[in-house]
């Protein structure tokens, strides 16, 4: 038996969702984002307590999850970097970001550092095409970036996750 | 009459997301008026007089899709904000949400009076959580003021309004995609007919509209449809979002009349080719576009020119490249797009857009042979029109139109062992030419 358990406020949130369609399904992609809010990453045992939440085959939400390229799957580290390498990214400079973060975490594309603290992907267009190279940092948008923008911004993930202030 | 900037007036002012901001500029007397002076049918006459055509891609005319809906139904009517914005070169409907999220609701008001419609979702890519927010913020602005909800307006119209979070998939921005998203599956497009106006989400009736489309719908309003016909070309005329990337000095979000000279969106209003390089080729309706030869640039950004130009006006996402660009390593490039957004129903699709991008490839590692360009005419030919949605069509497009136009360049990659961009990079990956 599992012990996840959305917390309160995660729950009067899904309650709420339920009244905004008139099909409980529907809810289903944004639940999902109150799991990883609450719980962080998505794996098998997150994936079916949602299942289990709203009454839907674990399957079901597997193959839903497993569609989509933005959930934060099992994992994934502390720290999601998410190097656009589309076209207008890709004229811009894309390919020497994303191996520069590579080389600076010593991880290739794919992969999370042993400490669990960053994982680095490489994504299609996110919709900033005028700000190249840019990439995506957990929620935000990080853009025009130089290597020594990169730099500063890795470290500030290390100091932060030094001081616990990570989540 | 001077062109008026209906999306990008205010971008300066850090407050220019709050409803404080908007009512101060006279926002959602647009919506007031249609209420309070418009019959729904006709308003939907005003608004197909209006020649308003769809921002999304296809450009199909606003007011004839509102016109598809049943009026006589005893299901709900949706309408469904396409928010996805996922068509590579293109940011323009974030610029509209995050700095104007309330000049999209009353939009969103406007077509929910005409149509009947009680029951809106804003279907916003996963990755703009910025932008998620500030709408979240601003819907919740408007309902406590009373422009959304059970009287909007203090009328009995009643409207409630949801924003719905994508996850990352490029087959959402395609609208039947985006509603079965929406009912919690996977983003797979369905069949049509039957269209979304007849059966969409839920099996209900519902309008499928773009969020910069709909933002148009207060300035119709405002100046009348005979005045919004006068901005830019009559047969699809407004004022338009032109988001310009890549290899242009000052890449950005432009607001300029619809039918703006290419050529001078690039080199007046972007400051021309980057590093004082000469243009190469453009991409001006988002990948999915046929690419434009430099000489063949002199064109009006609209709907009818570009499609005389053999391209599209799609999504207005003008992709720059300079004349150090390889076009084989471009190719690649957008071909490894559609291979991996290919949601992998319809055979075609699934094969074709994988095959392409493999051709490309080995074209580009110098691995190519001659025929390979013939087969990809071959592939492409055998995926357009074929299947359930257009991503197959759109995939094939550039693939043909890269090696229509520049072939000489694919030619001599397949001669002299590949492409010099990849052996720059790869020295040790390139392969041996015609013999491999």
């Amino acid at each position: 038996m599992s012990d996840l358990k959305f917390s309160e406020k995660g729950m009067q949130h899904y309650e709420w969702l339920l009244t905004r369609y008139p099909d409980k399904q529907a809810a289903l992609l944004p639940t999902l984002r109150i799991a990883e809010e609450e719980f962080g990453n998505l794996g098998v045992p997150e994936m079916k307590y949602v299942a289990d939440l709203m009454g839907i085959s674990p399957a079901r939400v597997f193959g839903v999850v497993t569609f989509y390229t933005h959930f934060r799957r099992a994992g994934t580290g502390t720290y999601h970097i998410q190097v656009c390498s589309t076209l207008s990214c890709a004229l811009r400079g894309s390919q020497e970001v994303c191996d520069h973060v590579a080389k600076r975490l010593g991880i290739e594309v794919g992969e999370t550092t042993e400490d669990g603290l960053f994982t680095l992907s490489k994504v299609e267009c996110l919709g900033s095409c005028d700000t190249a190279p840019m990439f995506q940092l957990n929620d935000d948008y990080h853009e025009n970036l130089t290597l020594q923008d990169v730099d500063g911004i890795i470290e500030e993930c290390r100091q932060e996750a030094a001081r616990g202030g990570a989540r | 009459m001077s062109f008026q900037k209906v999306f990008t007036r205010w971008t300066d002012d850090p407050a220019s997301h709050t409803l404080a901001f908007y009512e101060s500029k006279g926002g959602y007397e647009s919506a007031r008026k249609a209420i309070r002076d418009w019959a729904p049918d006709d308003l939907i006459e005003e608004v197909k007089a209006s020649n308003l055509r769809g921002r999304g891609g296809a450009g199909f005319p606003t007011g004839v899709k509102w016109g598809f809906v049943p009026k006589q139904t005893d299901k709900p009517k949706y309408l469904a904000v396409n928010a996805d914005e996922s068509e590579p070169g293109t940011f323009k409907d974030r610029v509209i949400m995050e700095k104007y999220p309330h000049q999209l609701l009353e939009g969103i008001i406007i077509s929910c009076w005409a149509v009947g419609i009680h029951t809106a979702y804003i279907y916003i890519r996963g990755e703009y959580v910025f932008a998620y927010r500030r709408l979240v913020e601003a819907i919740e602005e408007a309902y406590a003021k009373g422009y959304l909800g059970d009287k909007v307006l203090g009328t009995d119209f009643k409207l409630d309004v949801t924003v719905h979070r994508g996850a990352g998939a490029y087959i959402c921005g395609e609208e039947t995609g985006m509603l079965t998203s929406l009912e919690g599956e996977r983003g797979q497009p369905k069949l049509k007919p039957p269209f979304p106006a007849i059966e969409g989400l839920f099996g209900c009736p519902t309008v499928v509209n773009n969020v910069e489309t709909l933002a148009n719908l207060p300035y119709i309003l405002e100046i009348g449809s005979e005045a919004y016909k006068k901005v830019g070309p009559e047969r699809s005329p407004g004022p338009k979002l032109f988001c310009v990337s890549g290899h242009v000095e000052r890449p950005g979000t432009y607001e300029l009349p619809m039918g703006v000279n290419l050529l001078s969106l690039i080199n007046d209003t972007c400051g021309g080719i980057w590093k004082g390089r000469k243009l190469k080729a453009v991409i001006p309706g988002g990948s999915s576009a046929h690419v434009l030869h430099a000489d063949e640039c002199d064109v009006a950004m609209d709907i009818e020119s570009l499609a005389a130009a053999g391209s599209m006006l799609g999504s207005a996402g003008v992709i720059v490249m300079d004349d150090q660009t390889c076009m084989v390593n471009a190719l690649v490039n957008v071909m490894r797009f559609y291979h991996h957004e290919s949601c992998g129903q319809c055979t075609p699709c699934r094969e074709g857009t994988g095959w392409l991008e493999k051709i490309v490839h080995r074209i580009a590692y110098g691995h190519g042979k001659r025929e390979d360009l013939e087969r990809i005419d071959q592939i492409c030919g055998r995926m357009v029109g074929k299947t359930i949605c257009v991503l197959a069509d759109a995939a094939a497009f550039p693939a043909w139109s890269f090696t229509q136009k520049f072939r000489d360049e694919f030619l001599q990659c397949i001669d002299n062992g590949g492409s010099p961009a990849v052996k720059a990079r790869h020295p040790d990956r390139i392969g041996g030419g015609l013999h491999v």
